[in-house]
């Protein structure tokens, strides 16, 4: 028998109401912990992806768009650049490195990118089964591709045209599977590799057999070769400002910073994440208004039995501190549930979220989140100050001789 | 053991009491006569230190009752009053055994279950242990909170109209139990009342 007994057996008494109380704040709660989980884990997916990337030059257009289709694999391309000029950009004493990228094909809506080595060097990829590719035809599947499509070294599938499911499938060539990747916890987990030799055969061949009335211009296009994009590392930071502008005004190309260009997009995503992050704090305040207006109600009911109290030998600051203690022990309990919805509820967003960029997952937990505790400790203490002051002005003779 | 002097009390209303003095020596048991609104429960509240006296005052042991904080009254009172009151107030999300249980946390002093079960069981409610306040009859609520009075070993029993709910069996059942527990725990005892189902127990009476 103590304060805790016997405030949970008060609270078990008022059950609806407890009930309601616990609901509004574990809803608030849940909410921004959800915000706060998912907010952290796509930034840090982005800034993983974009990592050692500084500069992505590819065919003029939206920015955000270069980035989102070359870096993160989510748009589709702006177009395609001239190899000649991409390999003209990678001579440049600025370039540390510059790993071309030829985009176009898929695999059940993995991507089939046309790389060269320098693309294992920039993301420190190793291999899990297999080899890399080397010839024409050859892929390298990232880890994902693999579990998903079960695919083992030496199968071969036709790959699709288009960035998405359901396109020409390229019926002329098949690929053949060199290797499987260690998982890489970013975004080449999803890519299916292979040279840019490969991606010119699959397109060239189509044309010429598929399209013998194809016109002169179009031939010319493809024979002069094209990529879509060049994700460049500069040698020293000092590049971050002349390299751009250069690309920029010097050529037809356009050159975009992922970091800038994941800033904005966070600042627009921003909008909706303040929004929601206001919507939760509302219902907290909500919470904590039920809170307050239940303790204040059951204070006159419950007059009685704290004048009992009292007249059983218990002192003010102690019935004080009980009072105070319900009201938090229902803010702390919804608090917990709160967190527990929160990350379950991502978990199963998560589970049923099909772009694979950004897998969200309710298993981790961060720091802030020991805040929204906190948060409600201080709601429920501040919702329960009021009724609990009423202890100092209860009469309690008066109380116990009147009639209930 | 207590002695009251001079002890006036004057109510916001305007309405003056006042008592004459009164000493009770260690285990004495009395009557407290009065018609009702004589200021009996005023006096009762005053003597257990809920209600300071506007002249006067309480020496209990002599010490004035009300020249101490008022958590040390508290916590006083707790320790060495047992209070009956007329409405059997227990709390109401606690079943009747923890009702006894809280009498000794409140007081700061530990929990026998044993002794709050035999006091359950003398007062013939020992069935009762797990039953909460609202499942029980008027006489059986009166029962338990002669029984919470007791749990603490207390100096001294206050009871305010303790039978003015109680059939006749039941009421001497109580009485009997009050003035044989006041002298088994060695406490005085103070009945206020004007049942005369009572009056034939004790002989001291204090007449207001």
């Amino acid at each position: 028998m103590n304060i805790l007994k016997i405030s949970s057996k008060n609270l078990v008494r008022n059950k609806l109401t407890t009930i309601l109380n616990i609901i509004l704040v574990a809803f608030g709660v849940s909410i921004l912990s959800i915000l706060f989980l998912a907010s952290t884990q796509i930034s840090s997916k982005l800034e993983k992806n974009a990592k050692d990337i500084d500069l992505v030059v590819g065919a003029k257009g939206s920015p955000l768009q270069l980035i989102l289709s070359s870096v993160y694999h989510i748009d589709y391309p702006t177009g395609n650049i001239p190899a000649k000029d991409a390999y003209k950009l990678m001579q440049n004493p600025m370039v540390k490195r510059a790993v071309p990228l030829a985009l176009g094909d898929n695999y059940n809506g993995y991507r089939i990118v046309g790389t060269d080595s320098t693309f294992s060097n920039l993301y420190g990829l190793s291999i899990q089964k297999g080899s890399f590719w080397h010839k024409d035809l050859e892929v390298t599947l990232g880890n994902t591709v693999a579990l998903t499509s079960g695919f083992k070294i030496g199968d071969f599938f036709f790959g699709v045209h288009g960035l998405t499911g359901n396109g020409d499938t390229h019926k002329q060539h098949a690929y053949q599977v060199k290797g499987i990747l260690k998982p890489q916890g970013n975004i080449t987990d999803n890519l299916i590799l292979t040279n840019i030799g490969s991606v010119y055969k699959m397109h060239e061949e189509k044309h010429v057999e598929g399209h013998s009335h194809v016109s002169a211009e179009e031939t010319k296009e493809i024979n002069d070769k094209q990529i879509t994009a060049l994700l460049i590392q500069y040698k020293s930071p000092m590049s971050v400002i002349l390299f751009p502008r250069m690309v920029n005004q010097s050529t037809n190309m356009q050159a975009a910073s992922p970091a800038m260009e994941s800033a904005r997009l966070f600042s627009l995503i921003g909008v909706g994440i303040d929004t929601l992050q206001w919507f939760a704090i509302f219902i907290m305040g909500i919470a904590a208004l039920s809170i307050f207006i239940s303790l204040y109600n059951a204070m006159k009911e419950r007059k009685y039995d704290l004048a009992i109290m009292r007249c059983l030998g218990a002192s003010k600051p102690k019935l004080f501190f009980l009072v105070m203690f319900e009201g938090v022990l229902v803010t702390f309990i919804g608090a917990c549930l709160g967190l527990l919805i929160g990350h379950v509820a991502l978990e199963v967003i998560g589970a049923y979220q099909k772009s694979s960029q950004a897998k969200l997952t309710g298993l981790t937990a961060i720091p802030q989140e020991v805040y929204l505790i906190w948060i409600g400790l201080f709601i429920g203490a501040l919702a329960s100050l009021i009724p609990a002051m009423q202890i100092y002005k209860v009469d309690i003779a008066e109380t116990l001789t009147k009639n209930r | 053991m207590i002695k009251i002097s001079s002890l006036a009390h004057v109510y916001e209303k305007g309405r003056r009491l006042k008592f004459s003095d009164w000493e009770i020596a260690d285990m004495e048991q009395w009557l407290l006569l009065g018609a009702s609104g004589s200021g009996k429960s005023t006096l009762l509240n005053i003597i257990s230190g809920l209600l300071e006296p506007s002249q006067g005052e309480v020496l209990i042991n002599g010490i004035d009752l009300y020249t101490l904080p008022v958590r040390g009254r508290d916590r006083f009172r707790g320790r060495h009053f047992g209070i009956i009151f007329q409405r059997p107030h227990l709390i109401r999300s606690l079943d009747v055994l923890d009702n006894l249980a809280l009498v000794a946390v409140m007081a700061g002093l530990p929990v026998d279950h044993e002794r709050n079960l035999s006091l359950l069981h003398d007062l013939g409610i020992a069935e009762l242990a797990k039953n909460y306040p609202d499942q029980l009859s008027q006489g059986q609520l009166q029962r338990v909170s002669v029984a919470r009075a007791l749990v603490n070993k207390p100096d001294l029993l206050i009871a305010d109209e303790p039978t003015s709910s109680l059939d006749d069996e039941n009421a001497n059942q109580v009485i009997q139990l009050l003035t044989t527990q006041a002298k088994d725990n060695g406490a005085a005892l103070i009945i206020a009342t004007h049942d005369r189902r009572v009056r034939d127990h004790i002989t001291k009476t204090y007449l207001l």
